[in-house]
């Protein structure tokens, strides 16, 4: 998912690693959802490395953000470009260690990457579901998770860790399933979107349901609504950097041309930088998904979900520890959005560590090298995994 | 183990709540976890020192030591320990409050500014005494404020916070070496230490 090259820190690599599926909720049983709708069965693409301990004690579940797919980490084969998304993070030696811990990462109920959405097709037919797919909500896509780990046999995790929209289902899992749940590492999120977030989406969303080729969402034999779908992956994308690193990696330089041309023509290089990330989003994505995944991103609110618009009492339902980390520079969820949070969980007399970490790259920090990130997570993994095993509870 | 904190760690049972404002990289959370099992979280503004803290495994949150605590609820720990940070704090008073508000007790230390070569170097060189304690010129120091000990004890009276216990010790700041102080210790000794109360709990 990262359009960024790089480098690992610290550690090797899981090496290949196979995408996988798993069908669930199959009859006589059915995936009840949050809208009041029913489906199933459900297909999930999911992803694993390292071994799940005897004791099934050591298994950290990955989230991930809000386009991304079940492959965190590794090659799917010897000619691969680049690794999984979350590379610098998941491997031997890494801090989620591969070596250590036994790591999961599925894609989201929803995502046209492997998983049952709107871009597969409807049971019993051979028509895309489109706009018939439910609304889907986080936590739903956390009970779908749930049920393919109750699969694997995982009956309690270790660590469920995520930033972003991963952030928003790690912190759902650890209120939904308190007793499933030992700790949680929410990255770079937000318990519930502010209006400038939810604004970004709708214009991401209008961009593609203003393409002439979106067609009410039937598009399925093409012509795709590729237009609308670069332009929403571009809004996305601005809001996914930040002032300073727009200015140090572009600044007002021109692409390909020496001087204005006064037509609208891409002159400056964060447009055409702009235009080639949505262009090959296009590639991979799929339309109705992203109007889909990012409503499930606006619907997200803890404390309307589980505290009756009271995040305190939302939290009260949780059992695990935290460690909440945020980046100065992101202004999509910026820190008092976690400090929000933490603030919730002292309430509580929850466990928690909290780091704003200085780095002006936005939003996507998490997804990069950052050794204070690395020691954070490493530190309270090892931590985590002691106390569960001296005692069984993590706090 | 720096002695003033080994002083520090002996008065806090084992298993107890402790919250540790400005509690650096976590040396004594660290301690106190692992010796004698305290449920601990500590405070710490600087990312560097915090983020330290956190890869020991400590629970520490990077902030702000008066909003961080205000977010607790009344009597959350056993122990609120401000260890070598009140000569920083703008509003001692108010930060010793609320350490009283969440914890049982208090646990405050700082170095003594009335210490004899202090003293001696005012009076002598007629300059603001730089010590091992207190290593900073007039203008580069983080020290707002000077607390020689027998004022520390006249703001306790007057603002109601029972001592329940004081030590004062001379040590080299950094040391793990010291001894305690009983005759004149506003002359002699470089640090006070002291557990406090609110005088509605004796």
């Amino acid at each position: 998912m990262s359009e960024y090259d790089v480098t690992s820190l610290v550690g090797g690599s899981v090496g290949r690693v196979e995408k996988r599926f798993a069908t669930l909720a199959e009859p006589p049983h059915t995936l009840r959802l949050e809208c009041g709708r029913e489906i199933g069965p459900v297909t999930l693409a999911y992803e694993t490395w390292g071994e799940l301990s005897p004791e099934g004690d050591n298994c950290v579940l990955v989230c991930h953000a809000l386009t991304g797919d079940s492959h965190a980490a590794g090659y799917y084969t010897s000619e691969d470009q680049k690794p999984g998304w979350w590379d610098i993070m998941i491997g031997p030696g890494k801090p989620i260690d591969t070596d250590r811990y036994f790591v999961v990462c599925s894609n989201v109920l929803g995502s046209c990457m492997g998983s049952t959405g709107p871009a597969s097709i409807k049971p019993g037919t051979d028509e895309f579901w489109g706009m018939d797919f439910p609304i889907v909500t986080i936590g739903d896509m956390v009970e779908a998770q749930r049920l393919l780990l109750d699969n694997l046999g995982v009956k309690r995790l270790l660590s469920v860790v995520g930033g972003s929209v991963g952030g928003m289902q790690v912190l759902e899992w650890s209120v939904r399933y308190p007793e499933r749940v030992a700790s949680a590492i929410p990255l770079a999120t937000t318990c519930e979107h502010s209006a400038l977030a939810i604004a970004f989406n709708e214009v991401a969303r209008q961009a593609i349901m203003a393409d002439p080729a979106w067609n009410e969402g039937a598009y399925h034999g093409g012509p795709f609504p590729d237009y609308g779908l670069a332009v929403a992956r571009m809004v996305g994308h601005v809001t996914y950097l930040s002032d300073e690193a727009m200015r140090r990696k572009f600044g007002r330089n021109l692409q390909d041309r020496c001087s204005l041309t006064y037509r609208f023509e891409p002159e400056f290089q964060v447009e055409s930088y702009l235009r080639h990330q949505g262009r090959k989003f296009t590639e991979r994505f799929d339309a109705n998904t992203f109007l889909y995944l990012t409503k499930a991103a606006d619907y997200f609110s803890l404390a309307q979900a589980w505290g009756g618009g009271s995040l305190t009492r939302a939290f009260s339902r949780a059992a695990c520890r935290y460690l909440v980390a945020s980046f100065t520079s992101d202004w999509l969820y910026p820190t008092y959005q976690s400090r929000a949070m933490v603030q919730a969980m002292k309430k509580n007399g929850l466990q928690v560590s909290f780091c704003e970490i200085t780095a002006d790259l936005g939003h996507d920090a998490f997804l990069l090298p950052s050794a204070r990130l690395n020691s954070l997570i490493t530190g309270f993994l090892t931590d985590t995994l002691a106390r569960v095993r001296e005692g069984g509870d993590a706090l | 183990m720096r002695f003033d904190l080994s002083v520090i760690a002996q008065w806090v049972e084992p298993g107890a709540r402790v919250l540790d404002l400005g509690c650096g990289a976590g040396v004594l959370l660290d301690h106190l976890t692992r010796e004698k099992g305290v449920r601990g979280t500590g405070v710490e503004i600087d990312e560097e020192k915090a983020s330290a803290a956190i890869a020991k495994g400590l629970t520490v949150l990077h902030g702000d030591i008066f909003a961080e605590i205000a977010d607790y609820p009344d009597q959350s720990f056993d122990y609120v320990i401000l260890s070598q940070t009140l000569q920083q704090v703008y509003e001692p008073a108010r930060l010793i409050g609320e350490m009283l508000r969440v914890g049982r007790r208090g646990i405050v230390s700082f170095p003594n500014f009335a210490v004899w070569y202090n003293r001696l170097m005012f009076l002598l060189l007629g300059r603001a005494p730089v010590s091992r304690e207190l290593p900073y010129e007039w203008y580069d120091t983080p020290n707002i404020r000077v607390i020689p000990i027998k004022d520390f004890r006249r703001f306790c009276r007057k603002k109601g916070f029972a001592v329940r216990r004081e030590v004062t010790i001379t040590t080299h700041h950094h040391e793990e070496e010291g001894r305690v102080v009983t005759f004149l210790p506003n002359l002699r000794a470089s640090y006070g230490i002291y557990m406090l109360e609110r005088f509605a709990e004796r």
